[in-house]
């Protein structure tokens, strides 16, 4: 019998406080096994509460953040009204959004039509079991960490398919494969800096690919292989936009030519999936990046011990928030400062640019590791 | 092993979360009458012609099968590249040099396969 273990302090707690607990039970059914048990799935449930908070409860703040970002780009206010400069204003939208009308429109596969929102939100949330947040704050300490993300990101574009083609519509249809064809390409490219990740750090295990960029910032994989780092982030970014189907790669939902795209024919709760994946995807991808780029959860230290003593004394997880969040808000800026390229545009972009450079990128990494060890 | 069973816990979240929400809403959501013209696709405010399953350029075919072609080599790269610097400071039995040289075959064929495709014309889109 194997004993289920999570690895963190409230994991700890947990095995901790349970066999006391199981003293005031009849002794007849007092055993290890059950005691493990009853613990490995008290744990299981709290993680499962943490990972539905960071991501239901990012996505109405980066709602609202993103209409924040888009309205100052734009010389406007953005939301004013509800509650201070319009904080309560996307729960009001969520509200609002529960009381629509759910249906499918005539002529659409009901079945398909009700099981893509499914298939696209189970992707999110699994890499974010992944994602190291803190020290000892993960979920899933897994060894396969990179390939796993790789794998489990293909549902999205399995959803998107469905939802599109479901919907008998033909701006649904066409949007569905444009952003089929558009994440399929860019996935590649996507793997493949991951693959410059795992070459360097030596590792496809999130946690060790974080804890080998201890030490200052110039550790960090970003700066820790000089000018490739920064190449391989700046490719990253570009690629992990167009898998999000985010503008300026958005062509899939590009309004003026797709109307909504394969969310056309969503309304009411459905609809707010789509959309919550869409967010959650922009917190996984952020988290992504800052793992394997700029250091995770470890502190900006710069090498001076005056600073870096008071850089070590923020938690973790502070650390690993803040970076992710100011990934996010480069994202959005990209998406309110950039023109939508054309279709044939993107793709050869990703088949005749992206790709041979990615091939480049890596053998150069395989060279410097050569000659530099 | 836990951490795999965990996962499994999480492959069902998202998915029971998404059906949380539509059951919701098909509880909580205002309903009227479906009428003909509001249950038709939403289109350009004209009827509707035909089915929206339609036949499609195979171009976006020729791009999934690239996909694969290129995907399943990164899959195949990942345990070269996650051990490439321990082979390459002769920690493991195999030879650097050996190591290099079919890295260096196997990317000559991918890429060949590519210049291939470029030559042919696939990665054009029309």
């Amino acid at each position: 019998m194997f004993v289920p273990s999570i690895t963190n302090p409230v994991g700890d707690f947990v095995r901790e406080m349970v066999p006391r607990l199981a003293e005031y039970l009849p002794a007849s059914i007092q055993s290890d096994t059950l005691n493990s048990i009853v613990a490995f799935l008290v744990n299981a449930l709290i993680c499962v509460i943490a990972v539905c908070a960071v991501n239901i409860g990012s996505a109405p703040i980066l709602i609202y953040m993103e209409r924040k970002v888009c309205a100052h780009v734009q010389c406007r206010l953005g939301p004013m009204r509800l509650g201070w400069h319009g904080t309560i204003q996307t729960i009001a939208d969520v509200l609002k959004m529960l009381f629509k009308e759910v249906y499918a429109p005539s002529g659409a596969d009901k079945l398909m039509f009700y099981l893509a929102p499914l298939i696209v939100l189970i992707a999110p949330f699994i890499v974010c079991a992944l994602i190291p947040f803190g020290r000892d704050l993960v979920v899933a300490d897994v060894s396969m960490g990179i390939p796993l993300i790789i794998a489990v990101n293909g549902f999205g574009v399995l959803g998107i398919l469905l939802g599109g083609w479901s919907s008998n519509n033909k701006y649904s249809l066409l949007g569905a494969l444009r952003s089929g064809a558009q994440m399929i390409s860019y996935e590649i490219s996507f793997t493949m800096i991951l693959l410059f990740v795992v070459m360097i750090s030596g590792s496809t295990n999130l946690m060790s690919i974080t804890l080998g960029q201890e030490g200052t910032i110039s550790d960090w994989w970003i700066f820790k292989i000089p000018v490739l780092g920064i190449i391989a982030f700046i490719l990253f970014f570009i690629s992990s936009t167009a898998e999000m189907n985010r503008a300026p790669f958005d062509i899939a939902e590009a309004e003026q030519e797709l109307t909504g795209g394969y969310h056309t024919e969503y309304n009411g709760t459905p609809f707010a999936m789509f959309y919550l994946a869409e967010y959650i995807a922009l917190v996984t991808n952020s988290a992504l990046a800052t793992t394997c780029f700029l250091g995770g959860f470890l502190p900006p230290c710069i090498g001076v011990a005056f600073v870096d003593n008071y850089l070590n004394m923020v938690p973790g997880v502070v650390w690993f928030f803040a970076k992710v969040f100011f990934m996010i808000w480069c994202y959005m800026m990209v998406r309110w400062t950039f023109v939508r390229p054309r279709v044939d545009q993107l793709m050869d972009f990703e088949w005749k640019f992206l790709l041979p450079v990615n091939l480049v990128l890596l053998i150069a990494g395989a060279a410097y590791i050569v000659v530099c060890g | 092993m836990s951490e795999y069973i965990i996962l499994s816990i999480f492959l069902f979240l998202g998915a029971f979360i998404a059906a949380a929400a539509t059951v919701v809403g098909l509880l909580l959501g205002y309903r009227t009458k479906n009428t003909k013209n509001k249950m038709a696709p939403y289109e350009c405010g004209m009827e509707t012609i035909g089915n929206a399953r339609i036949q499609f350029k195979v171009g976006y075919y020729l791009f999934a099968l690239l996909f694969l072609v290129f995907d399943i080599e990164a899959l195949f790269l990942f345990p070269v590249m996650m051990n490439f610097r321990e082979i390459m400071a002769g920690h493991t039995a195999l030879s650097p040099v050996i190591v290099i040289a079919d890295l260096a075959i196997f990317m000559a064929i991918l890429v060949s396969g590519l210049a291939y495709a470029w030559k042919k014309g696939i990665l054009k889109w029309e």
